[in-house]
Parts: structure tokens; sequence; C-alpha cells
């Protein structure tokens, strides 16, 4: 019983964080661009004025616009549901193992691409195009990344890989960890539309993914759709955080083991919205054609991770 | 035990004797009788084949039956575990196809004939029956050469058109060269046995050379039939020109029996062979998984798209098999379970969700009068309700969760994952790349369907057709519902599926029946899999969610709504150009793969006579053509051609000549029959 209240628990706090997450992240890059930047709770206050505006649907919208954004947001809540966040192992570790999480997902992207192309706007069709396509080259590194956690746990549920990584700290200096790291970190970069392959702060058609489809959306919806956008940031985080390094992760239930869990989790929270927030100030954004270059390093990236555990099994 | 057989033979008369209604009925009758009694004839007998199936793998009964109606050998049926799962696949698409068949046939009595439709339609269905429960080698051939001839005539259906008649014979031609590799494989298994009986088969001994060449002859043969490629160049062509039923059972069955037919024979008959077998079929697998998805993203023919994706499901199946088949060779049963568990399941999901996309297309084909996206769109307040079964089954064949695409993926993924446990490292290292492949052609496939559905069916029609589209007919829908409601229910209901499919594999080439654990808890591990998920609880979380979104939304945020014009950086008006178009949407991924494509590109400018910076007109064309049929198709029909033409010369006309061949032949036939002594 106390599992199923500490999850729930677990989802409030990733809901809660998240929106700070992308605030962190803003405000980091605002100061290394010599910005003072908006204060780190701006999207707070951004989600509280959208959830009280009206919202304005296209005439051309079926009910495909009016359902998006709950899929987006539903599945980025129901995979924070098996996210080993502060606790393994998680009473509905069951339920979803790693490609139950990236296909999940998957569903949300699958929803707000429809929904893209409902207005019929040239706006919407070309950031549905652009997303479907990174996410489509996305799918073998995300693949490759599991199989290289998977043959070290002996299973793709997140619980029991975080718990063998716990048990054997070793494994995480050995090669197939630091290079399934670093593919997963460039397709969390092209999954959450973050620069070198989409600018979140940008308006230009021309250089629009995520912000292209979402561009009809306002009120309510825009509020789930961008509330979803900063829980799949915060998945991906716990993701490379706890699976990779999951040090401070809490295995008891006692309060201890949980405050230090939280303080872990923020700790990596806060060292990699750095490391985004430097590359992004660092790097320009990838011509679209590009694109397909960079996730065939972090494929080729990948394919490296599963070959050295293999070999080094 | 008597009861039980006694049933399962009921249910096998009640079947044949629907087919055979429906049949006399399409023949006889004229009509909405005429129509209504071949469809409840159909209807009757594929719900008796669906329901036989389903008793058989409840109950575990293996009926055999011996016929004398057949010369040399008598027709033996026999229904085992695997024959009573492709009978709930025949089952379960003929019955939607059937009902989808009377709505979709109402006003085409003009166009062709639809007493031939309606006979040779209940005609395949029986065949189909009838093939999987076949016991010995001529009533398999038999049954399937019917098969083929009777999806031939069905094809043919609408042979006013062009490519139909073109379309009909590359799939005959492909179709009678697996045919004769089949024969050539039986006659090999049977070695000398005059009953060419499956049990003798099994108990045959056949010297190591003989059984590779057997399981190659097989693998052709029946990956014709499937659509492996290279030798799926047909079913792009055959299955978009059939009506939109019989795509249906061709896209959801026809093929299928090619799997069987390779499992039959590769672990049935042979009991499981090297290696090299499974990854044979393995790599096949993932080869025409990545070329049919690719192939389908560029299409904007609806139903040919359709068809790319069924040689890319195919693919998917086979990697399920070949997996299984390369554990099995290693002595791994549970992940050999695993793995051909796995195949069987997207078999039959993939029959559910092809068949609903094919019925979709059909009546938006009805509707609109065209197959081409380019021209179709806003079709869902037109078409609503074949808007939502087009969406369930595009979210299924997407493997998104929790429907039935995902289950079965996943289970291939997990099938794959176990790769790790095998000894040979230069086998393991390349499991890796067949996962990557799989989730690149996952994610293709996601895109592809966005397109499809999106371009189809969203925004505002782009054409006049499409903007008087009228929503398809209550059986059409009827069809279509029961299809989607079955994605959804071997989705969710997948730790019921499982073990019932672990029945159907339990006993083939020695595979113990112990096996086969599946824990029938909600969570639907599989023992020997590494991980573990549960569709249901999906399913129940995702609409919790959703509802207690809902409610919090309702509670706490704003609650007005007003309608607009979708944004357009402040120009007047809105029309269909504006809009995105489906070669558009496919682009990027166009370019991207552009050296597997190969895209010719002709551009023209017309310039203004006075001035070159003043542009009158410009027009773009581009072509992909698979390369398959001029690479390798047209050089082997040159080949036989060539082989044929030279042959000309032995028929040069005179008797005379033929007479001294034949005396010829005759001496060297017996000279044959006596040099043993």
């Amino acid at each position: 019983m106390t599992g199923y209240v500490l999850e729930s628990a677990q989802v409030v706090l990733a809901l809660v964080l998240a929106p700070g997450l992308v605030g962190l992240v803003r405000w980091m890059k605002a100061r290394l661009q010599g910005r003072r930047g908006a204060p780190i709770w701006q999207p707070y206050l951004e989600l509280r004025k959208l959830f009280a505006k009206q919202v304005v649907v296209s005439e051309n919208a079926s009910w495909i616009f009016h359902v998006a954004p709950f899929g987006v947001f539903v599945t980025a809540v129901a995979v924070t549901l098996l996210l080993p966040l502060l606790t393994v192992p998680l009473p509905l570790d069951p339920a979803g193992d790693l490609l139950a999480v990236v296909y999940l997902l998957l569903l949300g992207t699958f929803f707000l691409a429809l929904a893209g192309l409902d207005p019929g706007s040239a706006f919407g069709g070309m950031g549905s195009s652009r997303e479907m396509t990174v996410a489509a080259l996305a799918e073998p590194t995300v693949a490759l990344a599991i199989f290289a956690l998977a043959l070290g746990a002996g299973s793709t549920n997140l619980g029991q890989i975080v718990a063998r990584t716990l048990a054997d700290p070793l494994a995480v200096i050995s090669p197939g960890h630091l290079l399934g790291f670093a593919a997963l970190f460039i397709v969390m970069l092209a999954e959450t539309g973050r620069l070198p392959v989409d600018n979140p702060a940008t308006h230009l058609e021309l250089t629009m993914i995520h912000e292209a489809m979402v561009l009809e959306y306002s009120g309510r919806y825009l509020a789930l759709i961008e509330w979803a956008a900063a829980l799949k940031l915060l998945v991906f985080f716990t993701l490379l955080g706890n699976l990779f390094i999951p040090w401070g992760v809490a295995t008891t239930l006692t309060p201890a083991s949980l405050l230090m869990a939280a303080g872990a989790l923020l700790v990596k929270l806060v060292v990699l919205a750095g490391a985004v927030a430097v590359l992004e100030t660092r790097v320009a954004k990838l011509r679209l054609f590009r694109v397909p270059e960079l996730i065939s390093a972090s494929f080729v990236l990948g394919l490296l991770a599963v070959t050295s555990s293999f070999l080094l099994r | 035990m008597t009861s039980l057989l006694a049933v399962a033979h009921q249910l096998l008369g009640v079947a044949a004797s629907g087919y055979a209604v429906g049949v006399l009925a399409a023949l006889a009758a004229r009509g909405t009788a005429g129509r209504a009694l071949t469809a409840a004839g159909a209807l009757a007998g594929a719900t008796a084949t669906l329901a036989l199936g389903l008793w058989c793998l409840g109950t575990g009964a293996t009926p055999a039956l011996e016929l004398p109606w057949l010369p040399l050998t008598g027709m033996a049926l026999r229904i085992d575990g695997l024959s009573a799962f492709f009978l709930v696949v025949v089952g379960l698409t003929g019955a939607a196809a059937a009902v989808y068949g009377f709505g979709y046939t109402a006003h085409e009595g003009a166009r062709y004939s639809l007493r031939l439709l309606g006979a040779t339609l209940n005609l395949l269905l029986l065949s189909l029956t009838i093939q999987v429960i076949a016991d010995n080698a001529l009533t398999f051939l038999l049954t399937w050469e019917v098969m083929s001839l009777a999806a031939y005539v069905l094809v043919l259906t609408e042979h006013d058109h062009a490519g139909t008649v073109r379309a009909a014979n590359w799939y005959l031609g492909v179709t009678h060269a697996g045919f004769a590799a089949l024969v050539a494989a039986f006659l090999l298994l049977s070695a000398g046995d005059p009953a060419m009986s499956f049990e003798g088969m099994r108990a045959a001994v056949l010297p190591s050379p003989v059984r590779d060449t057997v399981f190659v002859l097989a693998l052709l043969g029946f990956g014709a039939k499937a659509g492996i490629v290279p030798l799926h160049v047909w079913l792009p062509m055959a299955h978009p020109v059939a009506p939109s039923h019989v795509s249906a059972l061709m896209s959801g069955v026809v093929i299928k029996m090619g799997v069987y037919g390779l499992l039959r024979i590769s672990l049935d008959l042979l009991g499981g062979g090297p290696a090299w077998w499974g990854g044979v079929v393995l790599g096949a697998g993932v080869l025409s998984a990545l070329l049919g998805v690719l192939y389908a993203l560029m299409e904007h023919d609806l139903k040919r798209l359709l068809a790319y994706h069924s040689v890319e499901n195919v693919g998917i199946i086979f990697m399920g098999i070949g997996a299984g088949l390369m554990f099995h060779s290693y002595g791994l049963p549970a992940l050999a379970t695993l793995g051909l568990v796995a195949g069987l399941y997207h078999t039959l999901n993939h029959a559910c969700f092809k068949g609903l996309l094919f019925l979709g297309a059909g009546s938006v084909l009805q509707a609109t009068s065209t197959r081409n996206m380019e021209e179709l769109g806003g079709l869902i307040r037109r078409m609503p309700r074949t808007a939502l079964c087009f969406l369930v089954g595009s979210a299924a064949i997407s493997a998104l969760p929790p429907l039935n695409g995902f289950v079965s993926e996943w289970l291939v993924f997990q099938a794959l994952l176990g790769g790790a446990a095998i000894p040979q490292p230069e086998v393991t290292l390349a499991m890796p790349l067949a996962v990557a492949m799989l989730a690149l052609t996952s994610g293709l496939a996601v895109a592809c369907f966005v397109k499809a559905f999106g371009i189809t069916f969203l925004a505002l029609p782009r054409s006049a057709a499409a903007a008087v589209a009228r929503e398809a007919p209550p059986t059409m829908q009827l069809g279509m519902a029961i299809l989607a409601l079955t994605c959804l229910a071997l989705g969710v209901g997948a730790f019921l599926v499982v073990p019932a499919l672990g029945v159907a594999i339990a006993g083939l080439g020695g595979l113990p029946a112990t096996a086969v654990r599946f824990s029938l808890d909600i969570s639907g591990g599989i023992s020997g899999a590494p991980g573990e998920m549960s569709p249901a609880l999906m399913a129940v979380g995702l609409i919790v969610l959703g509802g207690v979104t809902w409610i919090a939304l309702r509670l706490l945020a704003d609650r007005r709504l007003r309608v607009g014009e979708t944004w357009g950086c402040g120009r007047v008006g809105q029309t269909p150009r504006m809009e995105y178009t489906a070669t558009a949407f496919a682009e990027p991924l166009r370019r991207v793969f552009a050296e597997v494509y190969r895209p010719t590109e002709d551009l023209s400018i017309d310039f203004h006579p006075a001035s070159k910076y003043f542009v009158q007109s410009i027009e773009y064309r581009s072509e992909i053509h698979p390369w398959f049929e001029r690479r390798l198709y047209a050089p082997a029909l040159r080949l036989v051609r060539m082989v044929a033409h030279r042959a000309r010369a032995l028929q040069a006309g005179s008797v005379h000549l033929y007479l001294a061949y034949m005396m010829v032949a005759l001496l060297v036939l017996l000279v044959a029959a006596r040099w043993p002594q």
C-alpha cells in the first residue's frame, strides 16, 4: 500500500518539478548569454496564465485536435508512473518496461503529429513531417541503448536495470555504459526538441519542429502540451541520470533514504540541465537535413555500446 | 474424447456447408437476396471455422479425418495446434470480409460480375480452411493451387481497368513459380512414400543436403506467397486492384499461408535444422521489413501503401519465426517458443489490423472513387465512423500501446533481445542490428501512418470528390467495427492469447510442452523473456489518467472555447492548396533515404519571353521506381525468353521430326528403365 502511495507521490513530484526544470534550463542559458533571464519559476506562471485563458480552435479542426493534448499529457504522466524517480522497485514495475516507455512516448507524438495536420495549416504539416522524421530516425538508437542496458541487467524492466547497476557499482564506468549514455544523450536532444536539433525558443517557420505542430493551440490545451513537453524533458533526464548513474536511488522506504534520493535526483537534474544549457549556448541549430547525420553518429555510439557490452561480459 | 471430436467434426461440416451455400447462392440467386445469401454463407462458414479453431485450441483436441475423395492418396485432414490457430486467423478475417462485402458490392453489379465474385470468394475461404488442416502433400498442394487460382480470379474482378490484367499476370507467374518449388519440396520430403502423408514425412530420416534443399525450396515457395523481398513484386500490384474486402482477405490471410507452410515444413515435418535456416529467415525478414516500409512511405495510393506495409509486416513475422528457429537449433526451447509465439501473434494481429485498414480504404474508395491521398482530406467530418476505425487500425499497425500491434512487436523485440544467450559470438553480434532495424521499421511505420491518416482524413478536402463523400453503409461499418474491437481485445487481452499460442506451438519440432509456461496473471510475462509488461494495466492506466485530467481541467481551468480561423500569417481566406501534401510530408525521409530510392527528378521552368526573371510556369516531376523489376526480374525474364526462343528451333513443324523425337524418347526411357540391371 505504501508503495502505491509513494508512486502517486512520485508522479505529483514529477508534475511539480517539470516546469521548474524547463525554467532552470532557460535561466542558465540566459545567464550564459549575459542576460538576467526570467526567474526559474516563470514556466509555472505561464501555465497558470494559460489555464485561465480562452481556447481558440480552428474551424477546420476535428475531434483529434481536442483529444491530442490529453493524449500527449496522459502518456507523459503514464511514463512517470513507470519511472525510477526516487525508489526501486516500484509496485507498477511489471506493468511496463523501457520498451513500453518508448512506445508510450511515441503514442503521444503520434497524436501531436495528427493534431498538427488537423487545422490544415502549412506550419502544422511541416512540423508534423519533421517531427515524425526525427522521431523515426531516433528509434534505432533508443533500441540499441535499451539492448545495451538490458544485456547488463538481464531484463528490460527499469527497476531491474537500476537494481542491477546498484548492485555492481563498477558497471557505471564500463565502456558500454558510457557509450550508451552518450548515445542516449544525443537522442534526448532530438526527442525533447533541444538545440542542435530543434530550437525551443523559436517561432520562425523555417526552424520550428515541435513549436510548429502546436502553433494552433492556445489556453488550457497549450498548457497541457507545454506541461507534457516539460515532463518529457524530466523523463529523459531521469532516465539518463537514474539508469546510468543510479547512486542515490532509494531501495528501502525509510524517510532518510527518500530524502537522499530526492537530493540526488535534484543534483543530477541540475547537472544535466547545466550540460544542456551549455550545449545550447555553444552549438548552433543544425539544418534539418544534417540532423540525420547527428542521429547516425548516435546510432554508431549505440552500436559500439552494445558490442562492447557483449565483448566485455 | 469422442464428444470433443464429434463437435469438431460437426463444426467442420457446418463450415464446409456454409461455403457451399455461399457458392450456390452466388451462382444461382439474383439481386439483393442473392448477395445476402452469398454473404450469409461466407459468414456462416467463416464463423464455423473460427469456432472450430478456438474449440481445438481450447480443448486440445486433434481431430483427424480421412476422405477418399482424391485419387492416389485420398484426402487426409488433421487439426493440430498450429492448424487450429490458422483456422482462427482465416475465420476472423473471413467473417469481417463477408459482412463488409455485402455492403461493398451493393452498387457494383453493373461494373463486374457479382456472381463470380461471390462464388470465388466462398471457394477461396473453403480452400483456405481445408489447406491449414491438410495432412498429406496432395491435399495441401491441391488446395494451395485452388487458393492461388481463386485469388487470381478475384484480383481480375475489375479487369476493365488498365493495370489489373498486368497485376494479375505477375501474381499468377510468381505464385506458380513458387508452386513449382513447393511440389519439388514435397516430392523430396515424401522420399518414396506413396501416401505422401505428413506423418510419414515426420518419421522419415533424410540426409542433410536433402533437408537443406527442401528448406530452401520451401522458403522460395512459401516466401513467394508471403511476399518476402525480392519475391514481393506482385504484392503492391495485385492487392490494390482487387475489391477491398478481397484485398483484406489476401493481405490478412492468403499471404499468411506462406508463414503456415514455412512453419509446417521447417519446424514440424523437418523437425528443425541448423542455425543458418533461422538466420536466413531472420535476414529475409529484416530486409523485407525495411524495404517494405521505405517504399510504403513514398506511396500516395492508399491501397498500394497498405500493400507495401503487408510486405513490412510479413518481414516482422519472419523475424520472429527466424529467431525462434535459430533458438531451436541452439537448443534453447524457452526462447524458441518465445520467438515463434511472437511471430504467430503478429500473424494474427496483422490479419486484424491490415484487414481493418483495407476495409477502411475500401470505404474511402467507394465514397470518393479515388485511392490517391493527394485528392482526399477532411473525410473525418464526412465519414466519422470509418475515420475512427481507420485510426484504430493505424495506431495498431504503428505498434502503439495498448493495442495488439504493440504487444506482438514487443514480443519480437524480447525474442531478439534473448539472442544474447546464443553461444556463437558472430551470431549474437548480429542480433543488435536486427533489433535496431526493427526499431527503425517501427518508427518509419508510425510516420507513414501519420501521413496516411492525416492527409486522407484531416484538414480540408483537396478535391470535389472528397468534399461530397458519404459515410459507408452499415454493413461495411459493422465489418470494420468487428476488426477494430478485435484489435483492442487482442491487445488488452494478451494474457489470454499468449497461452493459446503456446498450445499452438507445443509439440512442433520436438518443442517440449513443459517449456511453454506462461504466467496467466494480468502482467503477461513470459518465461524466458527478459522483460514484463501488461497492456491491460496500461490501457486501464491511460483511461484513468485521462479521466482524472479531464475532470481536473473541467474544475480548475477556464472552460471557454471560441472557433476561429487557422493562423495564416495575415493572409485572407484559406484554401486546400495551403495544406501540406502527402509528397511534402514524406519528403524529408525521401532525402534521408535517397540512396535507397534513387528518385528521378525532372524540372522544367518556363520563363516569360521578355525577361528571365519572370517565371510563367514550373513543372516538376519525380518518380521512384523500385529497382527489383528492373534489375532482378527483367534480366530473368529476358533469359527465359531467350531460352524459349532457342527452344523454338526444336519445333520445326515437321511431323517426321516429332515422330523421331517420340521414338528417341521411347528408346531412352526403355534403356533407363532397364539400366539398373
